[in-house]
């Protein structure tokens, strides 16, 4: 089973209820893991203190052109999407940060003056806290593409146990890389007119990515309904609700997960996610009568 | 020797645009001050590298001198390495452009004067 945790606005509380819930859930799955997707800003270290057990670096393969081969034809240029080669009258030039490591340069070149080599531009480290597995994706400073990385780092899900994967913020292509293959989104949403807008954008995100997901209400306030009157009209479960709380934020602050601030939390996550079997379940079913 | 100035419509009178890879038009003189014809720049729409494809649109349309406002890091390399001159300061049209540089009073420039992404109307939305 395979839960991303996601937004749509930055700041809701993805990571302080993956983590939570990937802690919660490890007395209830022989295996558990939680894999860091926000790979530009991975945090969930701080809340799970993993022992780090090894690591790999990521790469992409950039061209380089050959000068002795070159005619400056200008085909490479004329068809890289991401404005990565220019040709001058002596050169092509390569910008490698823009290259999105495609490889349509070398397919093309008529002379076979482009080779591709390998460039950095991310590390996957894995580890384990407590009984969780953890692994988490890490983009290089100044590297600009960040779904190769994402994509890294979800290989290290299993088809075994619960596998929790911590989205980037929004709705780009760093985040479809983490949600796409999943059974299940639950997407973290705050009572505010920014939440409210973002989350609409997650919705319509995940669902044409064709993931079934509900939505968890963070820093709710007894007197707002923002929310949940989205979620009638758009006939999306609200799973649960997190209260806005200066104990949880507190917490918070010193990367503290839920569960340890109160054990209700564990018995609450625990149930959420049975919610969520039950509906990812009965979504199967559907699809299989239709 | 061909002139292309960053401007944002076509022809001689529509104002110039001081970004460069994120222009509407380029408008093209001879050395002569007489203009040759104006060349939308598909480059703006680029997601990234604006600067890089409008200069290779330059390149292909053998320009030797742009004469525009703010050029960013990867668009003055691109620019050095292609052999186009660039003068920044440009006027309110295309055409009192043209005239300040006639007039030698645009700067030259050889080191980026803006941050990349600067044109992004998202960024300059953020800047002002």
């Amino acid at each position: 089973m395979i839960i991303a945790v996601a937004s749509g606005k930055g700041g809701t509380g993805k990571t302080t209820v993956a983590t939570s819930m990937a802690l919660s859930l490890q007395d209830m799955s022989s295996e558990v893991t939680f894999i860091d997707c926000d790979v530009e800003e991975p945090n969930g270290h701080i809340f799970l203190c993993p022992q780090i057990t090894g690591s790999d670096n990521i790469y992409i393969e950039v061209p380089e052109i050959d000068r002795q081969k070159c005619t400056r034809c200008g085909k490479c240029a004329d068809l890289c999407a991401f404005n990565a080669l220019l040709a001058t009258s002596d050169e092509v030039i390569v910008f490698p940060e823009f290259c999105h490591g495609c490889g349509g340069c070398r397919y093309f070149c008529p002379v076979e003056a482009v080779t591709m080599m390998p460039k950095k531009i991310g590390t996957v480290e894995k580890g384990l806290a407590g009984r969780v597995k953890f692994a988490r994706g890490r983009l290089e400073v100044g590297a600009a593409l960040s779904p190769p990385v994402v994509d890294a780092v979800k290989k290290h899900s299993t088809d075994q146990g619960i596998i929790i994967l911590d989205a980037p913020p929004g709705t780009s292509c760093p985040v479809i890389h983490s949600v796409r293959g999943s059974d299940f989104c639950l997407l973290v949403a705050e009572p505010t007119s920014f939440g409210l807008n973002d989350l609409d954008l997650a919705v319509q995100m995940v669902r044409s990515l064709g993931v079934p997901c509900g939505v968890l209400i963070n820093r709710a306030r007894e007197r707002s309904c923002l929310i949940e009157k989205y979620c009638r009209e758009h006939e999306l479960n609200v799973l649960m609700k997190i209260p806005l709380s200066k104990d949880i934020a507190g917490a918070y602050s010193r990367g503290i997960p839920l569960g340890a601030v109160d054990g209700k939390w564990n018995k609450a996550f625990r149930r959420i996610y049975r919610d969520i079997r039950e509906l990812v379940a009965n979504e199967g079913n559907n699809r299989y009568q239709r | 020797m061909r002139i292309a100035i960053s401007a944002a419509g076509a022809g001689p009178d529509a104002p110039a645009e001081e970004r460069f890879g994120r222009c509407a038009w380029f408008v093209i003189f001879d050395e002569h001050g007489n203009v040759q014809e104006s060349i939308a720049n598909t480059a703006r729409s680029s997601a990234e590298g604006a600067g890089v494809k409008s200069t290779q649109l330059l390149l292909r349309n053998n320009i030797d001198v742009v004469l525009t406002g703010r050029v960013g890091p990867k668009a003055m390399h691109a620019m050095l390495n292609g052999g186009v001159v660039v003068y920044t300061g440009v006027a309110a049209t295309v055409n009192e452009t043209l005239e300040k540089y006639l007039n030698g009073q645009m700067k030259p420039l050889a080191v980026p004067n803006a941050r990349q992404h600067a044109g992004d109307t998202r960024s300059e939305r953020l800047a002002t």
